[in-house]
This record gives C-alpha cells, structure tokens and sequence, in this order.
C-alpha cells in the first residue's frame, strides 16, 4: 500500500513538473507571470526565445483562424501615422512586395459594406496576427482540429 | 574712406619691403598647414554624434527613437552614428553638405522645430529631404556598409533574398525605395507614393 502511494505520488510531481520547466510556480506566492515568487525577490527572467522565420504560411488550426506571421517584426510601426505592415501586405503592395494580401474582410466594415482601406477596426494587425518563437507552449493546451475529431469518431463508429 | 581703401589696397598689392621670399614662402606653408588642419579639425568636430545630440531638438526625438533600432543596439555592437548615414564621406560630397546644413543652424536660432509638436509638423518634409537625397545618391550611405556586390543572397531569409534579387537587379531600386523608416519614427505616409 505505501509503495503504490509512493509511485502514485511519484507519477504526479513528474507529471506536474514535465511539461513545462520553464513556467512552473518556483514558489508558494499568487500564480502570476512571476511564477508564485515574492515580489522583493529578484528572479532571473526566462531567455527571450528567437522568433521563428519560415516566410511560408503555417497551417491554420482553424478556418478563421488569423495566419500567424512568419517572420520578425521588430520595431514595426503601427501607429497613427503609418502602418508598416501595410506596406506589404496592403491591396496596392502586394504586387511590389509579392505578399500575401491581408484578406478581403479587412475590407469591410462592420455592416458587410466594402471600404477602399483597411476598416479601422483592423487597423492594428498584432491584435490577431503575432510570431511564432521557438519554445515550449507557456500554458498546456489540448486544441484537437475538426479533422482530427471527425475521424475519431468515424473510428469509434466502425 | 575711399583713401583708407587705396591705402590697403597698395598696401598688399606692393611686394614686401623687409621680408624675404623664403620667410614668406615658409611662412605662408606654415601657416597653410595650421589654418587647414584648424578648418578640417573644426570640420571633423561637427561630423560626430556628440555634435548632432548637443541640440535638443536631436537627442529628444531623433537619438531617442534611434536608439531600439538595430542601427544602434545589436548583436555584433557594431552600430552606425549620425553622420555614418546623414553625411557624404567624400570631402567634396561633404562639404556640399555642410553648406546646406547652415541652414538647419538657421533652424536652430530660430527654433523651427523646438518642440515635439513643431518637430512632427516638421517631420514628413525632413524626411522627404533624406528620401529625395539617398535616391539621388543610389542609397550610398547605406552602401558605404551594406555593399550589394558582397551581399550573399543565400545567407539571407528566402523573402529577403527574393526581395533583394527583383528589387536590386530587376527593378533597379535602391536601398531607401523599400527601407524607409529603419532607424527612425516615420511621419504620416498618407499620400507618400508607395505607401
């Protein structure tokens, strides 16, 4: 009985501290970015992981999903004054810079009417559209595509 | 007046009494060589960055912005200083330079752009000016670094090198078509061709 504890607890402490060493609570304070440490205590930040340049298109986990950005983006500006962004990937752009146009709903307002610019409400690309770095997951996450589901449950079905 | 005038004027327009022509040829390389070398010293000592930022009008808003951008921090620690990319390196190109740079000293006495709100009314046509002089130049400030003839395409991102390859060799562009705004905050590029 005591050595089935022992694995049991075992199991547990490995299960709980593997999948992520990196954001762990390291002490007994609130569960914040500062992984549970007082506030007082200087902790050493984890290492800024490089961002991932590919320059080719990710597979989206969904349809609407917003295609992430395969490349860096430091120090773009997106302000009022100039959207660098758009500087590429704006209808007028594209065929100078040959990438990808930012999709016709960005066209549009709220209502479904087409703009001749960028709807103001898509005005500030980051909110939807950010960089892949190459790192473990900072929260665990479980997302199954449709695909995947469907044909699991074609499987259960036979 | 008048008379005072002819007599300077026969003054140095008669050879020298008391002087030999040695001591005046001496002289005259001697003193030739400490008004150059004042002139060129006093020249070097307004093409530095301490310079540039010694105006207000530079180190708050120009250095500032500068100094997130990789032309000041990176990870070589090689960087690039006002005049590396804002004067011609060539003493002729130079000094045509700094004669119309006289007139943003007449900018400063008269405080064109002494605040952050005259600086950014100010901003779209100083930096049409830069735009207008390194397309002009072929980008050759940022050539006196960035060589196109040893740019190694391969090392490059695959966006990057197809970028560079249709822009540079197809198109014949330069550097400051596509790279505005690397090292400083751009303005309001509504209407700017490109944009």
């Amino acid at each position: 009985m005591r050595t089935l504890a022992i694995f049991v607890l075992l199991g547990a402490s490995i299960g709980l501290a593997s999948p992520m060493a990196s954001t762990q609570q390291l002490g007994t304070g609130p569960a914040t970015l500062r992984r549970g440490i007082d506030i007082p205590v200087d902790i050493e930040p984890p290492r800024m992981p490089p961002v991932e340049v590919t320059d080719t298109s990710r597979q989206r986990s969904y349809p609407m999903q917003p295609p992430t950005i395969p490349h860096e983006i430091d120090n773009y500006q997106v302000d009022l004054k100039v959207n660098t962004c758009l500087s590429c990937h704006s209808r007028r752009q594209v065929e100078r810079s040959q990438a990808p146009m930012v999709s016709v709903t960005h066209y549009q307002d709220r209502d479904g009417q087409f703009l001749a610019e960028v709807s103001p409400r898509r005005y500030f690309c980051t909110q939807c559209h950010v960089p892949q770095t190459d790192t473990e997951p900072g929260v665990a996450n479980v997302f199954e595509d449709m695909d995947t589901i469907i044909r699991r449950q074609a499987e259960r079905n036979q | 007046m008048w008379d005072r005038f002819k007599y300077y004027w026969r003054l140095l327009n008669s050879p020298a009494r008391h002087l030999s022509l040695g001591a005046l040829t001496v002289g005259g390389f001697a003193m030739g060589i400490v008004f150059w070398g004042g002139f060129n010293t006093a020249l070097e000592a307004t093409n530095t960055e301490g310079f540039c930022v010694s105006c207000h009008e530079m180190s708050a808003n120009t250095y500032q912005e500068m100094k997130p951008t990789v032309h000041f921090t990176n990870g070589s620690g090689v960087r690039a200083t006002c005049p590396d990319c804002h004067v011609p390196h060539d003493w002729t190109h130079k000094i045509a330079r700094k004669m119309q740079a006289s007139k943003e000293v007449w900018g400063w006495l008269f405080g064109t752009i002494n605040t952050p709100e005259k600086f950014e009314a100010h901003r779209l046509t100083m930096a049409q000016r830069e735009w207008a002089r390194l397309e002009a130049n072929d980008s050759l400030e940022c050539r006196n670094c960035h060589n196109f003839e040893y740019m190694d395409f391969t090392q490059q991102s695959p966006r990057a090198a197809e970028a560079h390859r249709r822009g540079l060799e197809e198109q014949g562009l330069t550097c400051i078509d596509c790279h505005k705004g690397i090292a400083h905050e751009l303005p309001d590029m509504a209407g700017v061709e490109g944009w």
